[in-house]
């Protein structure tokens, strides 16, 4: 896999990082104009490392656990700059930025076994269709779970009255209920989608045993959860500190799902 | 004489310093005579409140005002020094004022503080501690307090409260646009706030009033619609905003209330905003999800730290300030040349008798029409003579050359040999 613009990115995205960093700091009025810029930049080149990557390897698929951190780390990014856009919310960047940092750096800077290529068995354009549905969903939730936090967060002050500090910039409850809700309803397909892909790759594959699999159990697993989200929005009218709960709640079954890698037989990068 | 402040406030020093040299309201008497034993020291007086303690004198010379911190409070000078401030004259002035207008207040427009100042006044000016330069400079102060509280808002708590509530109606809904105002009870702040709130972009005004004559009053300037108070309950479902300021002894508001209202808006948040004492909205409600209660203590609260609005105001309040310390200083000025023009006549008129009494002998009997001449013209004669040099003295005090201009009055007049004691 080639890093040199993978690592630009990386670079620009330390910007974001120690933006958010300094935030917790009283944050710094310079970094606040230079960090968007900045973290666009670096999008822009790691979108160039993911064609280059793509290119490279004349296969479309991300096929190493290294690939798929940089693809999500991608998608993240780029949903940071939909809400931004949508909102004039910088806030999730306090988040984001972070974890979009560890996941470049991990895919950037890490270590590649020799062979870690994902065994292709069926077509790799249809795993990488599969793959970049999935990684949209999960950042849907990502999203969903960082406005869950900052709604408990922002709801808690204004319960107890305290609204000076730190936690005083962030957008209002509406907003952040909002982007939980609209994070979910967007990523809501892409995550059925994305399991019905990989249904339809593992019945090919494997047959039918493939569902006694743990990841892919957890996997349906996450997929209810997301259900139950979205039903109690539309017919309970479950909304703030409740749908914030249950928004990360999902989100912690949905990394355990992430995790899953390893324990998986029929679902792993390296080749069993 | 010279004006001369030295204390320790709020910003200067931690609570634990202030509360070393607080002064308590018994012991006042004893500090202010001590204080004005002091070498130098002609008035003074001391104010201890809990955000604050100082000393204010009036000097004939330079006096060593930490001196008598020192022996005083029996605290050691450089324990204290660092969170120490002092001012003299001009500068003392403009402290008093800013003081007693609550600008150097740590809730900033907050009225206790003139009242505190009042209070220490009139325990000094019992014990003979002010009288003269000092009495001018407090009067003037608490004319100057007046003056900010009447010209600004910064002392209104209708604004900052209307305003706070804006700013955590923002933080809940993100904005005001389309959004709905319940107001339950049509009093004079509820006007005032609602103003706000539709000037923020609410949408929609309902108001409800137990007398209802009234709501439909405040309905008709709102472009609103008024609901009878006994359907408050079976409407108030449509606000997301519910202000509250009725006289009711019990809360109108309750949890049960707050359960029903959620099921009724599919747990969109409702944003209470209680001005009413004792309160409308019973507290537990704020537990509910998706139910913000403030009342008025927790407004007032957020309104002290620093509203915009409120430094807007305060900016405003530090000018007209400033205009009064120049005022004061051009009066307390023009006032010093007050014993020359006083001398210069005395003096004159001394030599007018003089010399009527020796003239009068020479002249024999005169009638009271001739003595009544000789009295009007040379009257006359001095007043037209002294005119000038006393509107000179007059004109000139607030300037630079005051100084140089006087003394020249006494020495051409040879004032100084029988100068009054000032």
């Amino acid at each position: 896999m080639p890093l040199f613009w993978l690592r630009v990115a990386l670079a620009l995205y330390g910007v974001g990082l120690v933006y958010a960093l300094a935030s917790f700091w009283g944050g710094r009025q310079v970094l606040t104009r230079i960090t968007m810029p900045a973290v666009g930049l670096g999008m822009t080149f790691h979108f160039v490392s993911l064609i280059e990557n793509a290119m490279l390897s004349h296969v479309l698929a991300p096929s190493s656990m290294h690939e798929m951190e940089s693809l999500l780390a991608f998608l993240l990014m780029a949903f940071f700059f939909v809400i931004y856009a949508r909102y004039h919310a910088t806030s999730p960047g306090l988040a984001v930025f972070p974890l979009v940092f560890l996941l470049t750096a991990s895919a950037a800077l890490g270590t590649t076994p020799a062979d870690q290529s994902m065994p292709l068995f069926v077509s790799a354009q249809w795993v990488y269709v599969h793959v970049a549905l999935i990684l949209v969903g999960y950042s849907a939730l990502v999203f969903s779970f960082i406005a869950s936090i900052f709604y408990l967060i922002q709801e808690r002050n204004l319960k107890r009255k305290t609204t000076g500090g730190f936690w005083s910039r962030l957008p209002a409850l509406a907003v952040m209920d909002d982007i939980g809700y609209k994070s979910l309803i967007w990523g809501f397909p892409f995550m059925t989608l994305g399991l019905i892909s990989g249904a339809i790759l593992a019945e090919a594959r494997f047959g039918s045993r493939y569902f006694a699999d743990p990841k892919i159990l957890l996997s349906i697993l996450v997929w209810l959860v997301y259900m139950v989200l979205l039903y109690t929005r539309w017919s309970a009218g479950w909304r703030g500190r409740r749908a914030a709960y249950l928004a990360t709640f999902a989100f912690a079954v949905a990394m355990v799902a992430w995790a899953a890698n390893n324990l998986s037989h029929t679902h792993r990068f390296i080749a069993p | 004489m010279n004006f001369h402040v030295i204390g320790v406030n709020h910003n200067s020093a931690p609570l634990d310093v202030r509360e070393r040299l607080a002064v308590p309201e018994a012991r006042l008497p004893e500090a202010i005579q001590q204080l004005v034993q002091q070498p130098g020291v002609e008035e003074g007086l001391v104010l201890s409140t809990c955000n604050r303690v100082e000393v204010l004198t009036s000097t004939s010379q330079s006096a060593d005002l930490r001196a008598f911190l020192r022996s005083y409070f029996g605290v050691s000078p450089e324990a204290i020094q660092s969170h120490l401030y002092e001012f003299q004259e001009r500068d003392a002035v403009r402290h008093v004022f800013r003081v007693a207008s609550s600008l150097d207040s740590m809730v900033v427009g907050e009225p206790q503080i003139l009242g505190q100042v009042k209070e220490a006044y009139a325990v000094a000016r019992g014990l003979g501690a002010v009288h003269s330069a000092l009495e001018a400079l407090l009067s003037r102060a608490f004319a100057v307090a007046k003056r900010v509280r009447t010209e600004t808002a910064i002392g209104s708590s209708s604004v900052s409260i209307a305003s706070v509530a804006v700013q955590l109606a923002e933080k809940i809904f993100g904005s005001l646009e389309g959004k709905t105002v319940y107001l339950v009870g049509a009093g004079k702040m509820a006007e005032l706030a609602a103003r706000h709130l539709i000037g923020h972009g609410a949408q929609k005004i309902i108001i409800s009033n137990r007398t209802h004559e009234r709501a439909v009053q405040l309905a008709e300037a709102f472009g609103g619609e008024a609901i009878p108070f006994d359907r408050l309950h079976e409407t108030a479902g449509s606000a997301d905003i519910i202000l509250t300021s009725t006289g009711a002894n019990e809360p109108i508001f309750r949890k049960e209330h707050g359960e029903k209202l959620l099921r009724g808006r599919r747990n969109r948040p409702v944003f209470f905003i209680d001005i009413a004492v004792p309160r409308n909205v019973a507290p537990e409600v704020n537990k509910l999800d998706g139910l913000f209660v403030y009342d008025v203590d927790d407004l007032q609260s957020i309104a002290g730290s620093n509203s915009t609005e409120r430094r807007k105001e305060a900016e405003r309040a530090e000018q007209i300030i400033e205009t009064e310390v120049t005022r004061f200083a051009a009066r307390m000025k023009s006032l010093a040349v007050v014993p020359t023009i006083l001398s210069l006549q005395e003096y004159c008129e001394t030599i007018r008798q003089a010399e009527i009494d020796r003239v009068r002998g020479k002249l024999g009997h005169i009638t009271p029409e001739q003595e009544a001449a000789i009295e009007a013209v040379t009257r006359g004669i001095i007043n037209k003579l002294l005119h000038t040099p006393i509107t000179t003295l007059k004109s000139s005090a607030a300037h630079p050359e005051a100084a140089t201009i006087e003394e020249m009055v006494r020495r051409l007049f040879n004032l100084n040999n029988g100068k009054p004691k000032s």
